[in-house]
């Protein structure tokens, strides 16, 4: 390896920082929480500094190139928004201040509730949820005390769609509700009869992602919505990604009566290693008052020249928080950042963009790449990573390979309907050169796995670490460094 | 691509053999081959309860992990423990080694109702394309 483990730079003796003088009367420590050893690394500053500087070096970055994850939504993130989120008013405050002192940060919160609302159609939103599953765990538990306080206890079950994300039937299960596969038809879209063939008295809801994670918008939105309904099922929309719809369409008019946001996907906040996430959940009329609380009110009380005055309200029938203290509120600073930034108008030119950036991605390599369901695209695209003509090449080949040429791989073997998926994302905030550059070495890549498959096979070549082992990680792994003895 | 002439099947890749008066329950060799390397396998507990059509399992491998559904309602009389430790014998002999549950059916007319190695290998043929 490139880079040794810090424990492997260690020396006897070697420091780099002192604790302060002891400022109060040393306690003695119980007897049996003694340790005879404590193997931690001895380094000094200016080791410890250039170790982790040099392993920052390895890593990619959306501030160092494109990063088409699909599903994921890696866009840029304006760094306006970190200048938002770090102003010393919201750096500073504590969570346990009073309503009246931190009036500023209940202002945002506030907005950033209207906008998700107006944005999505919907009556009410959370923002405690603090990612995107932990929002679908808080839709389904809304979905599911909707039907207990109309008692309608028989209803046990949530139908989902086979190329839903995973989260989904987890989710479900965390509820103790049983989980139903819907499977898609051929173009894609859930299967109208096999739907018709689930639903009944004993549906919780169906969780629906649309656009779906083939990156398709199902056409026959209207019908499935008006199935789960008509038999007083809820439909929750799996709003992780909501780029394609932004200004274009709102999912609460359209009949889905919750709703998840990924504020680190589409919403532009700092996503992976860099987050954490957050998952404000949308609701229509009939589920508002079973909101997690506290959500913020704005007093209506008040005169016209008073200033508005923000306080925290519990629902009536609220499943109760589902977060210590009030959601990851920086993340919230970037959100309400980004979307004041853009305004309306900007908002419907990211769903423009987005859509326009992947069909025009997947029109470049579409006579290369196997495309299993051929329809105009909506932010993201599936494509196979397999050749006729390159049996032996498969997509974490391909993915492996794009390594070499310095671009972050798409997302693969994700969703599981289709065979050596690769799933590609370019997100609205990618120019023109730089999808072209991509789709460019997709091309030579398909043309190398024709002429030269063990180059693919052997990739990556030109990183630290080679291909990895993950079959023996996964038998076998090893999560812990261990001093040899 | 392996076909166990002696087995019979459902559409999501599940085979059953009659062995005596029990029935053995596996993935199939397509199944495996499209999961690729196999590192993980959930099965029941012997005296728990399958059902047919339903899932009793899970076949984790560097790809997915796949849920794994009863062939045929039953009693579970024994499970393959060697997997824990080799759960890569579901990749090398899908149809032999690596055999998941055994269960005494409660319905054996069952067995009648299942797909026959020519009706799988059309299964497969039209899901390859």
């Amino acid at each position: 390896m490139a880079e040794p483990l810090i424990y492997e730079l260690s020396v006897p003796g070697r420091e780099g920082a002192k604790p302060p003088q002891l400022d109060v009367p040393p306690a003695e420590l119980p007897v049996d929480l003694l340790r005879e050893e404590l193997p931690l690394p001895e380094a000094s500053e200016v080791d410890v500094v250039r170790h982790f500087t040099r392993l920052s070096h390895l890593n990619y970055s959306l501030d160092e190139g494109m990063y088409p994850l699909g599903s994921c939504t890696m866009k840029y993130n304006p760094k306006v928004n970190e200048v938002a989120a770090r102003m010393p008013g919201f750096t500073g405050l504590h969570p346990l201040q009073s309503e009246e002192t931190v009036q500023g940060a209940l202002y945002l919160m506030y907005h950033l509730q209207e906008a998700i609302q107006k944005i999505g159609g919907f009556a009410g939103v959370t923002l405690q949820p603090a990612a995107g599953a932990h929002g679908e765990l808080t839709g389904v538990l809304i979905m599911q005390k909707y039907h207990l306080d109309r008692g309608e206890t028989q209803r046990d079950t949530i139908l989902v769609p086979d190329s839903a994300h995973g989260t989904n039937p987890a989710s479900t299960n965390m509820c103790g509700l049983r989980t139903v596969q819907v499977p898609s038809d051929e173009r894609g879209n859930v299967d109208l009869d096999a739907l018709q063939s689930l639903v009944g008295e004993h549906v919780v809801g169906l969780m629906l992602t649309n656009p779906n994670t083939l990156g398709l918008f199902d056409e026959n939105l209207e019908e499935i919505i008006a199935l789960v309904h008509g038999c007083g099922g809820l439909v929750y929309g799996d709003g992780a990604n909501m780029s394609a719809l932004l200004g274009v369409m709102r999912p609460g008019e359209a009949g889905i009566d919750v709703m998840h946001f990924n504020l680190h996907k589409t919403f532009s906040t700092p996503h992976g290693g860099g987050g954490p996430g957050s998952g404000p959940v949308g609701v229509v009329e009939r589920l508002v008052d079973f909101l997690p609380g506290p959500v913020v009110a704005q007093d209506a009380e008040l005169s016209d020249d008073e200033a508005p005055y923000f306080t925290f309200v519990t629902p009536p029938k609220s499943i109760g928080p589902v977060k210590s203290f009030w959601g990851h509120f920086g993340v919230l600073a970037r959100a309400h950042t980004y979307i004041r930034m853009l305004g309306d108008e900007g908002m419907k030119r990211v769903a423009e963009h987005a859509v326009l950036n992947a069909n025009y991605l997947l029109s470049r390599i579409k006579d290369v790449y196997p495309l299993p369901y051929d329809r105009i695209c909506m932010h993201e695209f599936v494509v196979a990573g397999h050749f006729a003509e390159a049996p032996g090449v498969r997509a974490l080949d391909i993915a492996k390979r794009l390594i070499d040429y310095g671009l972050h791989p798409p997302t693969n073997y994700f969703p599981l309907i289709v065979h050596e998926a690769l799933m590609m994302e370019p997100t609205e905030t990618e120019s023109q050169q730089s999808i072209d550059a991509y789709a460019d070495i997709l091309l030579k890549i398909a043309e190398e796995a024709r002429t030269h498959p063990e180059v693919l096979h052997d990739a990556p070549h030109h990183t630290p670490v080679r291909r990895l082992d993950e079959v023996r990680a996964a038998r076998q792994p090893v999560l812990r460094y261990r001093r040899e003895a | 691509m392996k076909i166990d002439p002696n087995a019979r099947y459902v559409k999501t890749h599940e085979w059953a053999r009659k062995e005596g008066d029990l029935f053995v329950i596996g993935i199939s060799d397509y199944a495996q081959s499209t999961l690729s390397d196999i590192v993980y396998v959930e099965l029941p507990e012997v005296e728990d309860e399958v059902i047919s059509g339903e899932q009793f399992g899970v076949v984790e491998s560097v790809k997915a992990a796949a849920d794994v559904f009863a062939s045929l309602s039953g009693e579970v009389v024994a499970i393959n423990e060697a997997l824990e430790d080799a759960p890569e014998v579901v990749n090398s002999d899908a149809f032999g080694e690596g055999w998941l549950i055994k269960i005494k059916a409660s319905d054996e007319t069952e067995w009648d109702a299942l797909l026959t190695p020519e009706d799988y290998a059309k299964v497969i043929e039209a899901e390859a394309e």
